[in-house]
């Protein structure tokens, strides 16, 4: 029965893919060709990465609504270091993922010592992220140098007509990686663990305090990455960007068949989530008379969906 | 900050001691400010009939978190949480504004037709929480995802501006020489406060928070109470859609409320209830709404830009959630610690 919870959302997800890009190639005739997957990919890429931290965070039994506020933020510091202060972008990159990492570690810290609601700890983390940003530059700064054009335009070509944008490749290794940590590592059974019930996980002397740190660091550091992929994908830094973008994030994880609850979702279900949104926008493009408020119902429709299948799903293992 | 008598057992969470001493240390930067000659904060005046100055400011624009606030009090203190407050209110909005420019209805009636569309959001969120029992947080999530589409299907994506002088009294008008706005904070917490305080209503609402199934057992009919809760706080964000679109003279399905129900929350949990439910104090929750306003109001008297301002406010939640955190008191302030064990 634990298995048919575990894998039937994720074939619920699937299905739910398969369904809109079928529903996408039958209606329009230039729907089902590889530049539109590899667009989708490309595309999408911040938002998946983002997601798999937040996959983790909600697994753990939390929440990380600072995902957006930390993606903005760090795309402006990579701008403010590459641009004015000179540096080369990998010192670039390596300073924005530090300090994203120390500030969901530091979010995660204070979430674990202090017994504070993550809600409210990682709202707190919206809002100082955001206007951290802007006290690094308050508008949008562009990007312009030789490596960064270079890294935007590399890609691995598919064939003849279309190529795989290295944020892409970059999303499918994440999420790999991911899910060898979510299920072949200590680290992955101490997160579902702590999800499940935390007291349990502590009285069989798994490490609370060290995990749950580490959880909010790793969602920190994937929100660091999203931002530099989200920097090279737009070739520049904006403080005001990726507004409630944390919504998406964590409706990506939610259709992918993360329990908000905890203890229950994997990294290649919040890839197929985010996938699925976006073949949703692409969809909507697609059509052109639908505006864009249609994703917002459509995606809000499709969470609806997918709680109400946890549910049942959930019921029936008791 | 000792407490005044240790023995006596700590009632968690519903002193308005935090919210009020933030307040009034809020109000005293700005009153120090002012006698050294560098602020403006308490100069009032009167003209055209009417008092003006920063602290009716403060009151004039607070009134609009004030009501959220008041409304996600009941939801918060019985153990739950409301995110489409923001949604709800942008729909409310959106309704009101389209119905009175484009399809002539008198602003009575397009008032009512959007706060029965925010009541019925309200009932939905309230049958998934009681009756589906999904988690709250997820419940509200799905209108908080949904809500601002439906906004813009319904203004088709435009800001809708309206002439309505009645309309544009509610956000804009006065009162007895005070802004309206205030006059319908003040009335929505007096019918709120008579509610729970003079009725039976408050003690339900903090026993299901408290422990919903103990509740049940004692005789509180906890799920209706928690339908409710949600009912009241959509109904309270649709009257704050009315104000935000009154005082634009439009509705901007975008922008209005954006972020409002996360200072509501923010507001409610400052007020001195714990996020966890339980016990609830609604002229705490009036206090940190106003603490919020008085504090962004402040920044911006200080050349703060808005772009910033939010950064204050993290460190806010931060220091109140803290305040409020026993684990913190007992690290930190061992005679607390000891005093609460």
């Amino acid at each position: 029965m634990i298995r048919i919870r575990r894998a039937g959302p994720l074939l619920a997800t699937m299905a739910v893919l398969l369904l809109a890009f079928t529903a996408g190639c039958l209606a329009f005739p230039n729907f089902a060709s590889l530049s539109v997957m590899t667009a989708l990919l490309g595309d999408n890429a911040f938002v998946g990465i983002a997601a798999i931290g937040a996959t983790f965070v909600i697994i753990s039994g939390g929440i990380d609504l600072s995902a957006g506020a930390v993606i903005a933020a760090t795309s402006v510091l990579v701008a403010v270091l590459v641009g004015p202060c000179g540096w080369h972008p990998l010192a670039a990159f390596a300073v924005a993922l530090a300090a994203g990492t120390a500030f969901g570690a530091g979010m995660g810290a204070l979430i674990h010592w202090f017994r504070l609601p993550p809600f409210l700890v990682t709202l707190a983390g919206m809002f100082a992220a955001r206007a951290l940003g802007f006290m690094l530059r308050d508008q949008s700064l562009g990007i312009d140098h030789p490596f960064f054009s270079m890294v935007s335009e590399a890609a691995l070509p598919l064939g003849a007509q279309a190529t795989l944008p290295l944020a892409g490749l970059w999303w499918v290794g994440a999420t790999v990686i991911a899910a060898f940590a979510a299920h072949a590592s200590t680290f992955g059974r101490d997160v579902y663990a702590l999800g499940g019930d935390e007291e349990s996980a502590w009285l069989m002397g798994l490490p609370v305090a060290r995990t749950k740190v580490t959880v909010y660091a790793l969602g920190g550091f994937c929100s660091a990455l999203a931002g530099i992929v989200f920097g090279i994908y737009t070739q520049a830094g904006n403080p005001a960007s990726c507004v409630g973008l944390e919504l998406d994030i964590i409706a990506g994880a939610v259709i992918g068949g993360t329990l908000l609850t905890g203890g229950v979702g994997q990294p290649a279900g919040s890839f197929l989530g985010v996938l699925i949104l976006g073949v949703i926008q692409t969809l909507i493009n697609f059509h052109g008379a639908l505006n864009s408020w249609w994703t917002r119902i459509v995606v809000g429709a499709l969470l609806l969906g997918f709680i109400l299948i946890q549910k049942v799903l959930g019921r029936a293992e008791r | 900050m000792t407490d005044p008598a240790p023995r006596r057992p700590r009632v968690s969470g519903a002193s308005i001691r935090w919210p009020a001493a933030g307040l009034g240390a809020v109000l005293l930067i700005n009153l120090g400010s002012d006698l050294f000659g560098r602020g403006t904060f308490f100069r009032l005046g009167w003209r055209e009939g009417h008092l003006f100055g920063t602290p009716i400011d403060v009151l004039n624009h607070g009134a609009l978190i004030v009501v959220a606030a008041l409304g996600m009090t009941p939801v918060i203190a019985s153990g739950g949480v409301d995110l489409s407050v923001g949604a709800v209110a942008a729909v409310s909005g959106a309704v009101a504004a389209t119905l009175v420019a484009q399809h002539g209805l008198s602003f009575a009636a397009a008032a009512a037709v959007a706060l029965l569309v925010a009541t019925v959001a309200g009932a939905w969120n309230g049958f998934l929480v009681a009756r589906v029992r999904l988690q709250p947080i997820v419940a509200t999530l799905v209108l908080m995802v949904a809500g601002r589409g439906v906004a813009q299907l319904v203004t088709d994506g435009q800001i809708v501006t309206f002439q309505d002088a009645s309309f544009s009294y509610l956000g804009n008008g006065h009162c007895l020489g005070l802004p309206f706005p205030l006059a319908v904070a003040g009335l929505l917490f007096v019918v709120a406060w008579l509610a729970a305080r003079r009725t039976g209503l408050g003690l339900m609402i903090e026993a299901t928070g408290n422990r919903a199934a103990a509740a049940r057992l004692a005789g509180v009919p906890s799920a209706a109470v928690t339908f409710y809760a949600y009912v009241f706080c959509a109904g309270c964000a649709g009257i704050s859609g009315l104000l935000a679109a009154s005082n634009i003279r439009g509705a901007d399905a975008n922008h209005a409320g954006l972020f409002l129900e996360l200072d509501a929350i923010l507001a409610v949990v400052v007020g001195g209830t714990a996020l966890t439910g339980g016990r609830f104090n609604l002229l705490g929750t009036v206090l940190g709404a106003l603490l919020i306003q008085t504090m962004t109001t402040t920044l911006y008297a200080f050349d703060v830009s808005a772009d910033v301002a939010p950064l204050p406010k993290a460190m806010v939640i931060l220091a109140v959630c803290l305040a409020q955190s026993p684990d913190f008191r007992r690290r930190v302030f061992r005679r607390a610690g000891r005093a609460t064990a």
